[in-house]
């Protein structure tokens, strides 16, 4: 039986994907983002994940205006990194895991979660730049990767509750998928950061480390956090922690802090990292 | 069910801010498309070559053409434009994504940097007009 064994929160700058492509990952500038990723990267060596699903969304790369879903999952064979106006950038073709993505898709819908499916599409930074965080500069990549991208981009996006009870639901789809495949989930994007107009430029450590600790443990009041909320305190893209929430649903009830970095800034934007597990059932009923 | 009116009426009361909502998706859609065809490098050829011509073959404004012209990216936020997609009109300019978000502050980019540095903008002051906090 397949399980979901870790959750995985990160950024996901593009700047970062500048960084390593050109070196630059050990400088002044990048280096102590980059050091609080080392823990992880021994991590992901040793558990050796089969498939990633990956929570992101995408910058107007694959999608244009032309078509906005909400929810959308990658069930293709294989996805190339995207030209976003500078050329792709030079890491590996991300391999797609079809039978378990199409599993999770028919499994989503018949929870009610009617999922966008995508058979081709080209990826960018919101996807690879996470992939190179935390697996370096493979030839290869070493896990299989299930593309779940989400609108957070033209509003209403998704609500946190309900992007908390999708990962809930993703969870319970890799668990009737009957192979045996050590999963995880990452969602990526955030943390506090403003892209646009007078107030560009907002970042706050203060309640991102608050949203951080709400992750852990058997809380689950971030998923009621309202959208107006995201916006005043951490600014206009800060929006993008409610992909974090979808990772944190598929833990389930409990969750325990394995790694969890901070730093600002990187180039306009609050970096924020978690490695978390599920504490399973019997833990979180001892715990309450 | 959340009201839809009074949920978007909340995101005009943050300071310096425009929340990429449905209306300003529908006002701003030929600018931010025009700005995705810049992904394609002939069209970056063809647009820097002659800027004008480019964008006269788009259903945009004259009022947006001119503040595309003008790389006037607040104007472009009122205008519907989203910052993703005049990220592809900053790229073509070979211009960092810091640096053009800078010009949409009262900030020069040497400053803006610096207050990244020291970091960031603070959220106190900056959530609410109404409150003012």
């Amino acid at each position: 039986m397949a399980r979901i064994t870790a959750g995985v929160a990160s950024s996901h700058v593009p700047l970062l994907g500048v960084a390593v492509d050109q070196g630059k990952a050990d400088d002044d500038y990048f280096g102590p983002i980059f050091k609080g990723y080392e823990w992880t990267k021994a991590w992901e060596k040793d558990q050796k994940p089969d498939v990633v699903v990956l929570v992101y969304n995408d910058h107007a790369s694959a999608f244009d205006m032309k078509l906005v879903p909400t929810f959308a999952i990658g069930c293709g064979e294989r996805f190339a990194p995207a030209d976003e106006g500078w050329g792709p950038r030079p890491v590996p073709d991300v391999i797609g895991h079809p039978d378990l993505a199409w599993h999770i898709a028919q499994s989503l819908i018949l929870d009610e979660f009617d999922m966008t499916i995508i058979n081709e599409m080209d990826v960018d930074h919101g996807l690879t730049v996470p992939l190179s965080m935390m697996f370096g500069q493979p030839d290869q990549w070493p896990v299989k990767v299930i593309p779940l991208a989400v609108n957070v981009v033209t509003y209403p996006v998704p609500l946190g509750n309900r992007c908390w009870a999708l990962g809930e639901a993703i969870a319970r789809a890799v668990e009737s998928f009957p192979e045996d495949l050590n999963v995880q989930i990452w969602g990526t994007g955030g943390m506090s950061h403003q892209l646009q107009g007078p107030r560009a430029g907002l970042l706050n450590r203060e309640w991102d480390n608050r949203f951080m600790d709400l992750l852990v443990g058997d809380t689950d009041e971030a998923r009621w956090i309202p959208h107006i909320e995201y916006l005043r305190e951490t600014g206009s893209e800060g929006i993008e922690m409610v992909m974090w929430l979808i990772m944190r649903g598929a833990l389930g009830p409990a969750t325990r802090c394995l790694h969890r970095h901070y730093h600002i800034p990187c180039s306009n934007t609050a970096i924020g990292h978690l490695v978390l597990e599920p504490t399973g059932p019997s833990e979180a009923a001892a715990a309450a | 069910m959340k009201d839809i009116h009074a949920y978007l009426e909340e995101f005009e009361d943050i300071p310096g801010t425009r929340v990429y909502t449905a209306a300003r998706a529908r006002k701003g859609y030929h600018i931010n498309q025009f700005a995705m065809s810049l992904m394609k490098a002939d069209n970056r050829e063809r647009f820097k070559a002659d800027e004008r011509t480019y964008l006269d073959e788009w259903p945009i404004s004259e009022e947006a053409k001119q503040a595309l012209l003008d790389r006037d990216y607040n104007r472009l936020l009122d205008l519907g434009g989203n910052i993703y997609f005049l990220s592809k009109l900053f790229s073509t300019d070979g211009i960092s994504f810091a640096e053009a978000v800078s010009t949409m502050t009262d900030m020069r980019f040497p400053e803006y940097r610096e207050m990244m540095m020291n970091g960031g903008r603070p959220a106190e002051g900056n959530r609410s007009i109404k409150e003012g906090n």
